[in-house]
This record gives structure tokens, C-alpha cells and sequence, in this order.
């Protein structure tokens, strides 16, 4: 069977089996390796990606459920970077080449955010989304929305800063 | 000396203009430290992009999947192995222990673990190896996993670790006169303390990849601590020389000690498979079998006696540790003998006897997790300290000030603290920033004034901790860790070491380490990767010695590079060092371990500098209990730790917050329940961490209390708040609602237990049994 997914604004054509999991085809089918998976069975988010804005385990989706849909992942928040840089001080200078950052991505490196990486795509997914709510960020608002994504190296308190960092630094349209 | 970390720092830079070298005097002391700047995280950006390759991220064109099947049983003999005839066995590697070239052992610390059991050989587990399987694709492994079958005879069990005869090591501390010491005190207080298993639970899981050299050997690709063990075990395993076993770190997610063994036991399987195949072989474990098969933290009984002076002073401890090290020997020893040393906790106490034990039960075994042993006896030391203040009616503050070590204190090995004792330094910056006194006498009064109408009630609580920094005795001395430094002819400055990143900041510390030395931007320093085809063998990324051991070490190498290059040119490295590449050529350090001075440790005896410096923690936590439920909510947690040196504000916090997240795991939700030897929660769904919505508000001080030996006075932080995050939130649970828990997680039964009277659940860490068929077990 074949599916049609917007993926990071690419209009992507897929064949596979109707049951296969999302978080497969991203992986294993188109390449985006971003996307981790850590328990297969919904409960780390480690493999969180947008589906038209929703926050989703890619792990519990079979791609027949998304035919037709805008898929977002991490490899989309670099792309399109503008040239406004908030959150980070002007003219600091990025730890290696690389990519441009976005706004969330830089926050996160700036507040150390993420330390070993692995949660890191699911939970700038997660982050992403609450900064589109336009929602307050206020640290429970920001907790409740990264609650389905587990992190064993920060205690989220870095996490919970980069996001409030992006927030302000860009406010969404409620804020 | 403390320091504050502000938000949003991070270094601020013109991107146009050159970078300024700073120019350091040969012989100065480190001075690119004193500037507090936090460099981003080196490989950030990579893993912020999704572009960061973990194992399971790495594509080798061709590869096969490999499987492990695994015994069922807690203890057997392996009678033979059956392969469904039905089943089209040629699509399909198989391997078994008669397959293995070299010896069948992972090698550690004694041999006795296989790498695979053999025919005739004894099972003596629920998850042991015994057959490995490789197939060019997912369906027809998962076909022929079914059809092979374990032909058993069963074997008795033991999974109480009182009821084990096979002692795994033991050891017998002794200072002064216990039995006087206990006969002269006001007061004795006893106490038994239980903590059960903890799972590490990196968010990866354990994954290799292992692809077969042109020269007969393998390359193993993944996620690990220790390169080298995983050198040493296919070395062995494999009867491979040094050039044909290679070992490369992929972008590891996470470690906390549970990929420092156990990767060497994947790493022997994905390779036995690739021999075998001619073809890479990925062996990524899901969560299920990392959580069945892996290590977990050891389960730990320690019983206290404790005599004390009605001024608070306590004169004698008499402590008996038991614990569990599962089936096979592993780091228990190691394990125990750091759970030995800090089992009084942080005081000076004249009459000391410590005993302690470790045991071989059938259930998978127990390793290397954050702290290593001493959360364990430090949770037991803490509750049984803060019961002793309730006993003498003093506060547990002002217990710990009457006690806590002091300079030229003399520990149970009989080590003397000569600097860098920063106990008292923690407590009272902990009391002082969680106003701890105010807390606990409001909290008091809450609980004098409760009555039936209050659902929730407040506690606050304390604990202190020390942690020995390195390796435990002459461990750092046998190493012989070495680190290497470059510069090459292209006139890069290139740090090699086998130290791995797992999210601590290694390849962030290293370069910032080497450029202060050298006078160079961090940028101009790159780190090379941790392949042993590439790296020396600068020791295995654990026991928080990789800021305070290797990173002096990287310092000690940088000197030498610029003593070495400065001598040539007549000017400051940053200056020459490009045109001393062009002249010369490379040049190279390779710079060996030197034992710290004065320090030094008898293995037979058991005494002397049992580490060359100690790590001090104090923590405050405050939390809410449901009156109704009585689930625990930790509301916050104070933590001030003494790190030696930080080296890296934004990073160092990050330790200290994550650690303390997996204390409050450890004190609330996290446990596991066995059956027949076998963990009942091995998955996500049952084996709970601390989301966002558990965590409390961590805030972190960072006090320095420098180790005089090391070149920066780096101690280490990585265990430190693991230590200290259990204790305080029982007593805070204590604070808010009178009842001491014991027995790790205070869970809401346990709580319960404790308040009404009745029987507490099981103890953690210790399997049930099923009944028998022919026995219908109590009718309740």
C-alpha cells in the first residue's frame, strides 16, 4: 500500500504495510533516524513527533492512520532557522558547525537541556507543541506538557528552563 | 567557597572577530578556570538535530538481527539444546557456547559468568544467554526464536539472600572498641534498613552492532561506558589479539553504571554472530529484555546498632550490610567494598565495626548503578542517624554538626581526611538555603495541630553523605589509565582518551580542561573519537573519576605538550603551535597515571586512603502526603554538593539535578518485584521513573573544597546526589506523619503499613515464590 505524508513540509510518498508503525517508516523507510525509540509501547516518548501539530508515540501509530497528514520531527525544527536567534546571547558563537538551531534547539543547548540526547527529539516534539499553544509558560504548564516524555538525566529542571527560555524569547500567539 | 550559576549564561563572543588566546604563563596555575565560563555542550547541536548516531541510528549495508534465547528457568542443568526440524534452519545462524573460540567467560572481575551456557553447563538464572541467532531479517528471527527449546532438569533456587551459603566477598571493618563503645553509651538505637533493585534506565537501550574485519577480527559498534572492557571481554571471549577486537563508543543514551558491564556481554554476542555470519549483526535489545536481562542495582540489608551520648555524640557503630549480588560475581565485590566504607556515613565515631557480606542468589545479577553501593548503606546510615536525634530529642541538623568529620577526622580504614573535608560547609549552606529549622518547627506544628479534617500533611527532612571520589583502594594505582595528547602535523590539537560521553559532558570538560592549560580557545581542541583502534585505555568511564582522574591527567598531558612545544619555539603555544606543527611535525603526549602522593591503601589489611578524597552531599527535601492515599508528592528538593572543582557550571547542575531525580525515584516509586527470580515488571508500563509532573523543584550549590592532588581539584559529582536524595525524603515523610519507612520505595502500602499497624508489604528485592501445582496454597 502506498501513503502520502507531509514530512517536515516535504510531500513524501511511502509504500508499506498498512500496520506498520509510523516510527518505522521514519526510521527505517525515509532515513530520519532523529526519531528514538525506547520502549515500544507509548510510555517514554522518546519517539514523539508532531501529526498536523499533535503530539503523538510514533511507536503506537501505524502509518495507515496518517495517510494524507503533516508529519513533524526533529530534523524539521533546524530547517528554516530564521535570522533572528532568540535565546541565545547576540554572537555567541555554537559549540561546533552545524546545522542552523532552531529557537527551542538553541535554548536547549544554552541551558544544557539535553545531556545524553535520547529524549531530546521526542521531548523538543513535546516542547514545540506547547510553545504553539501560546500558553503561558509557567513551570506546571510547561511540566503537564512534557509529562509523557521521560528523561533519566536532567531532573527536567533544565528542560523546563530551555522551554520557558524559547517562550519568551518568541511568544506564541496567546502570549 | 561556593559559587552561584545565574541563567542564561553561555559564552558571548563577536562571531567576526579572531578568538583571543589567552596567553598562560608557564607554570601558572590553571588560570582559564577562574574565568567561570560554560562553553556550549560540544556535540549539542548534533543531538538537538536528530544527527547524533546512536547504535541503533547506524546503518551497515547487509546487516543481519541477531537474538538472544534465554533460560526460564531460575536454576537447572542444561541437559540440550532442540531445533525444531520442521523449521528451514538454513536462513538462520545459530550459535552455542561450543561455537565460542576463545574461553566462555565475560570477563570481569572472577569467571565465572559464561558467555553463553553450555550443554551440561548450569543455568542459574531467569535470563541467562544460552543460544544466539542471526537471520537477514526481522520475521524469520522472530519464526525461529519459537522454535528452539531448552531441554532442563531443575535445579533447587535460592533467592532469599539469608538463606545463601555462596558468599560472592565480604569484608570486616573495625576502629576502636564497638562492644565498649556500645556499653558506655546513654542510649543504644537498633534499626534494620531493606532497599530492593533499582533499574539504571537509560532512555537506550543497550545496543551493538558488530561487523567482522578483514584481518579475522571484529569491530563492535555501541552503546557503552568502558571501551576497553568491552576490549578485554571479545579479547578473551573471541581469542582475538589487540588489533583484531575494536571497540567504538556510538552516541551512548545514557549510562549511570548499567552500560558499564553489561555491554561486554552484548558485544561478545553480536560479534560471536558476525563471526559466524560473515556479516554485521545488530543485537539492539528492546526495553523488555534490557529490563529483564541487564543489571540492577543491589539489593542491601543492613542492620544498625548505635550508641550515643545524651549531648548527641555517638560513640559507637556497630553495622551489618547483606547484599544481594545476584548469580554471578560481576563488580559485586567492588560494589560491597564501597557500600563498606560508607556505611557509618560522614562522622567521626571512635568505636566502629562494620560487617558486611555479599551473597549469590538465582536471579540475574546486580551491578554497577550511580553511587555503587553507597546509596544503599548511606540510606540505612541517614534514616538510622535522623532516628537517633528523634531518640536523644535533638535535631537531625544539630546531630550532624555534633558529628559530622571534620580535617584529620579518621575514617573506619583508618584513612585520616587531611583537606578538602567540606561536610560541615554543605550542611549548613543546605540548612541555611532551604531555611531548614523554620521549616521543620512549622511543619511541627502542623502536625500538633492536625486533626481529622487534613488531608495532606508537609515534611521537611535532611540527609549528608560523603563519597569517596575514584575508583575504591589501589584500583586507580593497578589501572594504569593513560591519555594521550596530539598535535598534529596539520597543527590540530587533538585530546585522546577512552573516556566516554553519556550525556556527563566529557567532550565538553576535556577540551575547556586542555585549552585553559594550553591558552587556546576550547574550539581549537578537538577530541578524538573513543575507538580503542584510536584511543589509549585511559580506564572505564565510572565512579565519577573521569572529571577528577583522567581530566587531571589531561591537564598534566597538556603541560607537557606546551613545555614541550614552548621549549622549541621560545613563545606561548597559542602562539606557535601551528608553526611548531609545520616545523617539527607531530608531537605527541602520552601521559601515564601518577598514584596521587602520601595516599595509599593495603588491600590485605583493608586500611589506609581507602580514595585519595572525599565528595560531600547534603540534601533538604520537602514533601506532601495524601492523608487519604498516602502517596508522597516531593515538592523540592535543596541540594548542595561539594565537587572539588566545577569545571563546568551548566553541566555540573545537571548531574546534581538528574541524580537527585533518581534518589527521589529510588526513596518513592521505583521498585521491582521478582517471582521465582524473575522481575514482574519488566517493562515501562510497570516500572515507573519520576516524570515532570513528579519531579520536584531541584535547587543546586555548588561548594568547592578542592582536592589539593589533582592539578584542577576536581572531585567528581556524578554519585554525590545519589547518596543523599533517599534519606532525605524518608525523613521528610517521617516529618510530615511520624512514621519512620525502612524499607525501600516508601510506598503508599508501606506508609500505610507503618501508620496503622499493620503488616507491611514484602521486603523489597526478594523474590516470591510460586506455590507448587499440587499445593493450593493459604485459602484467605
Amino acid at each position: 500500500m502506498t501513503y502520502r505524508l507531509t514530512v517536515n513540509g516535504v510531500a513524501t510518498e511511502t509504500a508499506a504495510p498498512g500496520m506498520r508503525r509510523l516510527l518505522d517508516v521514519l526510521r527505517e523507510d525515509l532515513g530520519l533516524t532523529g526519531t528514538k525509540e525506547g520502549c515500544g509501547e507509548g510510555e517514554c516518548g522518546a519517539c514523539t513527533v508532531l501529526v498536523d501539530g499533535e503530539v503523538v508515540d510514533s511507536c503506537l501509530v501505524p502509518v495507515c492512520q496518517v495517510d494524507g497528514r503533516s508529519i513533524e520531527t526533529v530534523e524539521g525544527l533546524a530547517a528554516g532557522a530564521g535570522s533572528a536567534e532568540p535565546g541565545l546571547a547576540a554572537g555567541t558563537t555554537p559549540a561546533q558547525p552545524g546545522p542552523d538551531l532552531g529557537p527551542l534547539q538553541r535554548a536547549f543547548l544554552e541551558t544544557g537541556g539535553a545531556q545524553c540526547g535520547i529524549c531530546t527529539p521526542g521531548m523538543l516534539m513535546a516542547g514545540q507543541a506547547f510553545l504553539a499553544t501560546g500558553q503561558a509558560p509557567t513551570d506546571a504548564a510547561i511540566r503537564e506538557a512534557i509529562a509523557g516524555n521521560l528523561c533519566r538525566c536532567t531532573g527536567y529542571t533544565k528542560i523546563i528552563e530551555a522551554i520557558a527560555l524559547a517562550a519568551a524569547a518568541e511568544p506564541g500567539p496567546g502570549g | 567557597m561556593t559559587i552561584e550559576t545565574p541563567p542564561g549564561r553561555g559564552r558571548s563572543r563577536p562571531k567576526t572577530s579572531a578568538p583571543a588566546p589567552v596567553v598562560v604563563p608557564p607554570g601558572t596555575q590553571t588560570p582559564g578556570l577562574a574565568r567561570r565560563t560554560a562553553p556550549l555542550r560540544r556535540e549539542g547541536p548534533a543531538k538537538l538535530t536528530g544527527t547524533a548516531l546512536y547504535a541503533d541510528d547506524l546503518v551497515f549495508p547487509g546487516a543481519w538481527y541477531g537474538a538472544t534465547i534465554r533460560s526460564s528457568e531460575p536454576h537447572a542443568r542444561l541437559l540440550g539444546i532442540e531445533l525444531d526440524p520442521g523449521f528451514d534452519w538454513t536462513r538462520v545462524t545459530v550459535v552455542t557456547a561450543a561455537d565460542i573460540p576463545g574461553d566462555n567467560v565475560v570477563s570481569l572481575i572472577r569467571d565465572d559468568q559464561p558467555i553463553l551456557v553450555p550443554v551440561g553447563g548450569e543455568i542459574r538464572h531467569q535470563a541467562e544467554p544460552v543460544v544466539l541467532l542471526a537471520a537477514a531479517d526481522r520475521e524469520t528471527l522472530r519464526e525461529a526464536r519459537k522454535r528452539v527449546s531448552l531441554r532442563t532438569e531443575a535445579l533447587p533456587a535460592v533467592f532469599d539472600p539469608l538463606a545463601s551459603s555462596v558468599v560472592i566477598a565480604e569484608f570486616d571493618l573495625a576502629k576502636g572498641d564497638v562492644a565498649a563503645g556500645l556499653a558506655a553509651a546513654d542510649l543504644i538505637v537498633d534499626g534494620t534498613y531493606r532497599v530492593g533493585h533499582q533499574e539504571q534506565l537509560y532512555i537506550e537501550n543497550n545496543a551493538m552492532i558488530a561487523v567482522p574485519r578483514p584481518d579475522g577480527g571484529v569491530a563492535v559498534h555501541g552503546s557503552l561506558q568502558c571501551p576497553y572492557y568491552v576490549h578485554r571481554a571479545l579479547r578473551r571471549g573471541l581469542a582475538l589479539d589487540a588489533e583484531q577486537a575494536q571497540v567504538v563508543q556510538a552516541e551512548t543514551g545514557g549510562g549511570f553504571g548499567g552500560k558499564e558491564e553489561y555491554p561486554s556481554m552484548v558485544g561478545l554476542h553480536a560479534a560471536l554472530l558476525a563471526l559466524r555470519t560473515g556479516k554485521p549483526v545488530r543485537m539492539i535489545y528492546d526495553r523488555h529484555e534490557d529490563l529483564t536481562a541487564t543489571t540492577k542495582r543491589h539489593p542491601a540489608i543492613v542492620t544498625h546498632r548505635t550508641g550515643v551520648m545524651r549531648d548527641g555524640r555517638i560513640v559507637a557503630q556497630h553495622i551489618e550490610l547483606l547484599m544481594d549480588g545476584g548469580a554471578y560475581t560481576t563488580l559485586t565485590p567492588v560494589v560491597l567494598s564501597r557500600a563498606t566504607i560508607h556505611a557509618g556515613g560522614p562522622y567521626d565515631v571512635p568505636n566502629v565495626r562494620i560487617r558486611s557480606r555479599a551473597v549469590a542468589t538465582n536471579t540475574p545479577p546486580n551491578g554497577a548503578f550511580r553511587g555503587f553501593g553507597a546509596p544503599q548503606s548511606e540510606f540505612a546510615a541517614e534514616t538510622q542517624l535522623n532516628r537517633v536525634a528523634d531518640a536523644v530529642g535533638l535535631s537531625p541538623l544539630e546531630l550532624r554538626r555534633r558529628n559530622v568529620y571534620r580535617v584529620g577526622g579518621i575514617t573506619p580504614t583508618m584513612q585520616v581526611l587531611r583537606g578538602g573535608v567540606a561536610g560541615e560547609e554543605v550542611l549548613e549552606r543546605a540548612a541555611e538555603a532551604s531555611e531548614f529549622e523554620r521549616t521543620r518547627s512549622r511543619t511541627a506544628e502542623a502536625r500538633a495541630n492536625r486533626t481529622d479534617r487534613d488531608r495532606t500533611a508537609h515534611g521537611v527532612g535532611l540527609a549528608l553523605a560523603w563519597h569517596g571520589a575514584g575508583f575504591t583502594g589501589s584500583g586507580e594505582a593497578r589501572m594504569g589509565s593513560v591519555v594521550s595528547l596530539e598535535l598534529t602535523a596539520e597543527g590540530v590539537v587533538r585530546i585522546l582518551t577512552a573516556s566516554t560521553e553519556m550525556g556527563q559532558g566529557t567532550k565538553t570538560i576535556f577540551p575547556q580542561l586542555a585549552a585553559a592549560e594550553l591558552g587556546v580557545d576550547i574550539d581549537e581542541v578537538e577530541i578524538a573519537p573513543q575507538d580503542t583502534a584510536i584511543v589509549p585505555d585511559s580506564g572505564p568511564t565510572v565512579a565519577s573519576r573521569t572529571a577528577m582522574v583522567v581530566g587531571g591527567m589531561v591537564i598534566q598531558a597538556s603541560r607537557r605538550l606546551r613545555a614541550e612545544v614552548e621549549a622549541r619555539t621560545g613563545r606561548p603555544f597559542a602562539d606557535s603551535y601551528r608553526d611548531d606543527a609545520r616545523n617539527h611535525g607531530a608531537s605527541r603526549i602520552d601521559h601515564a597515571f601518577e598514584p596521587y602522593p602520601g595516599v595509599g591503601f593495603d588491600d590485605a589489611t583493608y586500611t589506609g586512603d581507602a580514595y585519595p578524597a572525599f565528595g560531600w552531599a547534603a540534601a533538604v527535601a520537602e514533601v506532601e502526603v495524601d492523608l487519604d492515599t498516602y502517596e508522597v508528592t516531593v515538592l523540592s528538593v535543596v541540594a548542595v554538593d561539594d565537587v572539588g572543582r566545577v569545571i563546568h557550571p551548566v553541566l555540573c547542575e545537571g548531574q546534581v539535578e538528574g541524580g537527585t531525580l533518581q534518589a527521589v525515584g529510588y526513596a518513592t516509586i521505583e521498585e521491582i518485584k521478582l517471582l521465582d527470580g524473575r522481575y514482574l515488571n519488566d517493562r515501562l508500563q510497570t516500572y515507573l521513573i519520576p516524570t515532570a509532573l513528579d519531579a520536584p523543584r531541584i535547587e543546586t550549590i555548588l561548594v568547592e573544597a578542592a582536592f589539593r592532588d589533582a592539578p584542577h581539584g576536581a572531585k567528581g559529582v556524578g554519585e554525590l546526589p545519589m547518596d543523599v536524595g533517599a534519606p532525605a525524603v524518608v525523613a521528610a515523610i517521617h516529618d510530615a506523619t511520624g512514621a519512620w519507612i525502612t524499607d525501600l520505595p516508601a510506598t503508599p502500602e508501606r506508609i500505610m503499613a507503618a501508620l496503622s499497624g499493620i503488616d507491611p508489604p514484602e521486603p523489597p528485592g526478594i523474590s516470591a515464590v510460586s506455590a507448587p501445582p499440587s499445593d493450593p496454597g493459604p485459602v484467605r
